[in-house]
């Protein structure tokens, strides 16, 4: 009801990981081409002449997990300075160039990839283009825009500190992941980002963006010859091969407990535990179960049980969070400090009896229903389209996956979710609050 | 530039990021000036209720919004928090669809839906398939008359509204200061109440109070349809006479005037020491005019002027207090044009470490100063210019987004006309209209600084 929208950004304010929407299409409003450049780089694109806007969203696979030691929040601070200053322009030159063509270019960083989106008008399409490519391939690392942007990622890290969405997300990871690159935040702390140099983010950058990483999808006012044109002239210079240091694979940690104390009129809550990764057999009928369990907005069981029939809180719910490398599973809210020890036994108990019994038919079917009707609803604008098709891209569904997807919810079938049921919550779930009392 | 700031102090409407209506326009663009939601239609139903449609036929799905012209600048003195609180209400059911009946359709269609509560509008919305849209029509009709509540479930809810605040308010630093602020910067108007409402006073609103505030406002003629989406004005038209139409008429509600400010009242200042504090802060808001209680060109300047003075990564705090060895890590400004009544300029800085706030406060009255006296340029007001209509035209991409602009609009006292031609005002602003706006809002008697710094902090 009312603020879901932030209700559900509270509860899972956990970082990147939480964006790993499951999205999928509605098939018949959205045709996606495969376009392959003369030097062999591909895109997906999607061709739409509406309005005159072209949307273009790009990734690196690597992300915050390819950190150096000791430099965590590496990947985060380059996302913050490849549009402060590239080849001829510094920062101050490149800023009002991309001001000047009414052009919004974006950088961020997740565990697994490192994310970029351009959007511009048709009529400056070329000079976007030419930005783009600048802040892609010459990103200068000033030592004045450096500095500036490593202080205000510092002043935002301080700001963190106290808040306890920011913190127990921080706890979570560090829980469930210990000393594996998940483990760390992506941002980095105050010392972490404070070591950062500029060669560091040279040397970072010449060994993570690459040709065989890369993910492109465009959609608006483009056709696949001009989108081939783009994709060699933003991507074609670069190596043709990532270096990217191999991650293990990890498994998120069970029975632990973990209290951050923070003066403030609330406990926050997160539990975590096992889940799935993307590719698991199992893993849509995971999402489906995890939406009966607590990923509905307003229909979950924890919602039911802790706002709507006690009042405990404003947002609860739960994720399945699927990471390159491990799978996960978090529960979140946010009560009253006194209600803290209640709520996370009724969390707790909710969660083992889904384990245990799964949902109903009733359940099955209305979820079921829900995400098949919603899907469409993910792709009525060009940034959420190419939002959506880039993650296909990246967990490898291809290019179908689109017409697939629907056919792949409605195939779930009670036993399915059962058992997938029994697999992720029969586990004893490890418990992170923050909030009043000792650490 | 990437922002590293959450800006929790562009607050203003209880839900996670509504883009305010000036921040999401319009303006020009070489020859041909664009206007927002081009292919707009507007019509009234026989019982009074005004629609708007905005097509959009990209995708097979719409957004179906219901705007009620109160908000919790409505509020009688003492119930705080009853319009919000109204607005969690309405998910409980009505004597036709008891329950979560609704809801429940809602998530078996796969659609979205929320609800959000400003000082001026209070608005339902659901996102659906198209064919889907005369259902959701049905029982949003049904609920503007219909409500149903019942004790126990109005004191768990007051329970979770309590929490709410708890969540949104009283474990944020930059949430505290901006209540702080707002309570000293108005001394007379209700935009000095937080939306959702004191604490205490949430504690003592019972089930009388929502009824009565809910009979009293939620009727046709005081409430404003928005359908944006996969369908015709004609399909709308036929759906909303089927459903809406057949509620009885009201007599027309005239909103009450709220108090008004008294003139100048002098610059006041409030303090927020808070343990929660990690980076000190400051911020001043100007009572200004709205768009709708601007004199014609004054809004249009003023938004302008906001983007000049602290709009981005070329402003002039941002290239004289942030680049370089400036003394702040983060300076900007912003102005919202659509309020009922008085809207607001607000201008904060965050301080570097070691940076006094007073000295960094001093340094953006300077920027100010320079700013009164000499006016801006041309091509920064072009530039200004030029981003302004690239938003709006960026705000076709999304139907949420426009209906949102429209819905706030004319809830706000603005036309559906108002907020076409933005993009033509936004054009014809000059810079000595942008100077003069300055120096005649910019004053330091309807202003208020707030002071946000750590509990220990020792100061000079």
């Amino acid at each position: 009801m009312p603020l879901s929208g932030s209700a559900r950004a509270a509860a899972f304010a956990l970082g990147a990981l939480m964006n790993i929407a499951l999205a999928t299409p509605p098939a018949q409003a959205t045709t996606v081409q495969e376009v392959t450049s003369p030097s062999g780089l591909t895109a997906w694109v999607v061709e739409d002449y509406t309005l005159p806007i072209v949307a273009m969203n790009m990734a690196f696979r690597g992300g915050a997990s390819q950190d150096p030691d000791g430099k965590a929040g590496l990947a985060n601070l380059m996302s913050g300075l490849l549009d402060e200053g590239a080849g001829p322009l510094d920062s101050r030159g490149y800023q009002t160039k991309l001001e000047d063509l009414s052009v919004t270019i974006n950088f961020d960083v997740g565990a697994d990839a490192f994310y970029g989106n351009l959007r511009t008008l048709t009529t400056n399409l070329d000079e976007a283009v030419e930005l783009l490519r600048l802040a892609i391939n010459e990103p200068r690392f000033d030592a004045e825009p450096v500095e500036r942007i490593r202080g205000q990622v510092i002043a935002n890290l301080r700001r963190e500190e106290s808040d306890p969405n920011d913190v127990a997300g921080r706890l979570w990871s560090a829980t469930m992941f210990g000393a594996h690159p998940y483990g760390q935040s992506r941002q980095g702390t105050p010392d972490s980002v404070a070591a950062i140099n500029a060669d560091d983010l040279k040397a970072f950058h010449a060994r993570t963006l690459a040709r065989d990483n890369l993910h492109v999808v465009m959609v608006g006012a483009i056709n696949g010859e001009k989108a081939a044109e783009v994709l060699d002239k933003v991507f074609g210079a670069l190596p043709a091969e990532a270096n990217l240091n191999s991650i293990a694979e990890v498994n998120p940690a069970v029975s632990q407990t973990a209290h951050a104390a923070l003066s403030v009129p609330q406990t926050t809550v997160r539990l975590g535990g096992p889940g799935l990764k993307r590719d698991d057999p199992d893993f849509i009928a995971a999402y489906v179960a995890d939406h009966i369990l607590g990923g509905g907005t307003f229909s979950s069981r924890l919602y039911k049980a802790v706002r709507e029939d006690r009042g405990l809180a404003y947002s609860v719910g739960t994720s399945v969070v699927p990471f390159d490398h491990a799978g996960a599973f978090v529960a979140a809210t946010s009560v009253g400090a006194a209600n803290a020890d209640a709520a996370v036994e009724i969390m707790l108990e909710e969660i083992a009896r889904y384990g245990e019994d799964g949902p109903s038919e009733e359940e099955l079917a209305s979820a079921k229903d829900y995400l098949v009707g919603n899907f469409a609803l993910r792709f009525d604008s060009s940034q959420k389209i190419a939002r959506n098709l880039l993650h296909f891209q990246l967990d490898n569904l291809g290019i179908d996956y689109l017409e697939r997807r629907n056919d792949l919810i409605r195939a779930v079938t009670l036993e399915d979710v059962k058992r997938v049921s029994k697999r992720i919550w029969s586990q004893p779930l490890s418990v992170i609050t923050v909030g009043p009392g000792e650490s | 530039m990437k922002s590293f700031l959450p800006l929790v102090l562009l607050s203003g409407v209880l839900m996670s990021s509504i883009p305010a209506y000036a921040e999401s326009q319009v303006a020009e663009i070489g020859a041909e000036i664009p206007r927002m939601a081009p292919n707009a239609e507007e019509f009234r139903l026989a019982n009074g209720m005004p629609v708007v449609v905005i097509p959009d036929h990209r995708a097979p799905v719409v957004s179906h919004m219901i705007w009620y012209k109160v908000g919790a600048a409505d509020e009688e003195d003492g119930q705080s928090g009853i319009a919000h609180f109204l607005e969690h209400l309405m998910f409980k059911g009505t004597e036709n669809h008891p329950g979560d009946e609704f809801r429940s359709r809602v998530a078996a269609i796969g659609g979205d839906e929320n609800a959000f509560t400003a000082a001026d509008y209070t608005a339902y919305f659901q996102r659906v398939a198209k064919e889907n849209l005369g259902e959701m029509m049905r029982y949003e009709a049904d609920r503007m008359t219909n409500l149903v509540l019942a004790d126990d479930v109005v004191e768990t809810e007051r329970d979770v509204v309590l929490n709410e605040r708890r969540d949104r308010v009283e474990r944020n630093p930059d949430a505290i200061l901006n209540e702080a602020l707002l309570r000293i910067l108005y001394l007379n108007h209700p935009y000095g109440r937080p939306i959702i409402g004191w604490n205490h006073e949430i504690e003592a609103l019972d089930r009388e109070t929502a009824l009565e505030f809910y009979r009293r406002y939620y009727t046709p003629s005081n409430a404003i349809l928005v359908v944006a989406g996969d369908v015709t004005p004609d399909e709308v038209k036929r759906l909303a006479e089927e459903t809406y139409g057949v509620i009885p008429a009201r007599a027309d509600l005239a909103r009450a005037a709220r108090p008004s400010e008294p003139p100048g009242a002098g610059p006041r200042t409030v303090t927020v020491r808070d343990e929660k504090v990690r980076e000190p802060q400051v911020q001043r808001a100007y009572i200004v005019p709205s768009a709708t209680t601007a004199e014609p060109g004054e809004a249009e300047a003023l938004s302008l002027l906001a983007e000049i003075l602290g709009g981005g990564a070329t402003s002039r705090f941002y290239d004289g207090l942030v680049r370089g060895d400036g003394i702040a890590t983060y300076a900007g400004a912003f102005y919202r044009s659509t309020a009922l009544d008085s809207s607001r300029f607000v201008i904060y800085g965050l301080p570097k470490p070691g940076v006094a706030l007073t000295d960094l406060e001093g340094r953006m009255d300077e920027v100010i100063a320079t700013l009164l006296e000499d006016g801006v340029t041309e091509e920064e007001l072009e530039r200004a210019k030029r981003s302004a209509i690239a938003q709006a035209i960026y705000s076709l991409d999304s139907q949420v987004r426009l209906a949102m602009i429209v819905g706030q609009a004319l809830t706000s006292g603005a036309t559906l006309s108002d907020v076409q031609t933005w993009p033509e005002r936004i054009d014809a602003v000059t810079v000595d209209d942008v100077q003069a706006a300055a120096q005649k809002f910019l004053r330091a008697e309807a202003s208020a600084t707030g002071y946000l710094e750590p509990l220990a902090e020792e100061r000079s």
